[in-house]
């Protein structure tokens, strides 16, 4: 596992650096800028996605799809990170200690 | 920050909010270094990323695509398409920092949504441009101490932990990304993409090594900033942070964790 910390922790660090250091012009350009803005939504939602339906390269219901949506409804009512998380911790782990969900 | 407050007092305004945005760093650190160490990344592997990777959302990217399985090449490519971004940030900062040789190395590895976000809310020209600066300081510095201290914390409280899935981590992993996800999912375009590059991960799924699908969904994002013309308003994807009072600029989200 140290090669990809070391190796992606560099890149990124390099990917932080090319912005202080390359011509404003460079990067400046209307879709390049778009692009950027939207990479960490489409990200972000595709690992939602597949943290919550995939187990291998199947898809699956299980007691994730139950804790997630608690967390949705907890960022609806504007809580703050941990008490999101450990909500849907907390729903995943009671419906697969009653045996309500796999 | 208006225009008859003095030095001392708009010192004081910055070196609060710093602090303020620190402390709520923090969270997403104890919840990063718990997961981390959930998935498989030993101590010292997870402290080595908040120490020298630090940006949260490729962290937890990482870490997440190492615990369903992915391989490490998809980890490590979906960390770092996560934090181009952060060259976006750099490339507005610099000028307002005006840093070259070590410093300018520092200044770049504080290089994130929340000092982006903070130095941005100042104005530039208040104080000659100490104000931004000292807000891009101050808020790095705080952030890089809290998030360490945090992660140190999560990682050490979920090696107390047992069986990861009894506690329902597997569904705080993707909790965690909704909540990154969240603060950004601001206007109309924004929901499109993230629904349609859910659904093209989904997809892919069945046919696609695990990690593969996200590393895929991505051209979604990059097709939709090609289509995007000139004539298109700037995608802002940061909120008004009513903890922080940062204005939303340029997309970096101060709510949303070191993102």
């Amino acid at each position: 596992m140290w090669p990809v910390v070391l190796v992606s922790s560099l890149g990124c660090f390099l990917l932080k650096l090319t912005g202080h250091s390359v011509p404003q012009r460079v990067l400046d350009n209307p879709k390049v800028r778009h692009i950027a803005a939207l990479l960490p939504v489409s990200l972000l939602a595709a690992l939602v996605a597949v943290q919550t339906f995939a187990s291998g390269q199947s898809l699956v219901l299980d007691a994730r799809v139950a804790g997630v949506a608690a967390g949705a409804v907890a960022l609806i009512l504007r809580a703050p990170f941990l008490v999101v998380v450990i909500v849907a911790g907390v729903v995943a782990a009671g419906l697969r200690y009653w045996g309500l969900a796999a | 920050m208006s225009a008859a407050a003095t030095w001392t007092e708009e010192r004081r305004s910055v070196l609060r909010d710093a602090t303020g945005v620190g402390i709520a760093v923090g969270a997403y650190g104890i919840g990063f270094g718990a997961l981390s160490v959930a998935s498989g990344l030993s101590f010292a592997q997870t402290m080595a990323l908040s120490l020298l990777m630090f940006t949260g959302a490729s962290q937890f990217a990482l870490v997440g695509v190492i615990a369903a399985g992915g391989g490490s090449i998809a980890a490590g490519l979906t960390a770092l398409l996560l934090g181009v971004r952060n060259s976006l940030y750099g490339l507005r900062i610099a000028p307002v920092l005006q840093v070259t040789g070590v410093k300018r190395a520092f200044a770049a590895q504080l290089t994130i949504d929340e000092t982006t976000a903070m130095a941005l809310a100042r104005d530039e020209d208040a104080f000659e441009g100490r104000s931004a600066r000292l807000a891009f300081w101050a808020t790095g510095l705080s952030v890089y101490v809290f998030w360490n201290l945090a992660t140190l914390i999560g990682a050490l409280g979920a090696g107390a932990l047992g069986d990861p899935r009894a506690f329902g981590l597997d569904a705080v992993i993707p909790a965690a990304f909704l909540a990154l996800l969240w603060p950004r999912l601001k206007g109309r375009d924004p929901w499109a993409i993230a629904i349609i590059s859910a659904v093209v991960a989904l997809a892919l799924t069945p046919f696609l090594r695990p990690g593969l699908p996200v590393l895929a969904a991505a051209l979604v994002a990059v097709i939709a900033g090609l289509r995007a013309g000139p004539a298109l308003a700037p995608i802002s994807s940061a909120p008004r942070d009513a903890e922080t009072g940062a204005r939303e600029e340029d997309g970096a989200a101060p709510g949303g964790g070191p993102a």
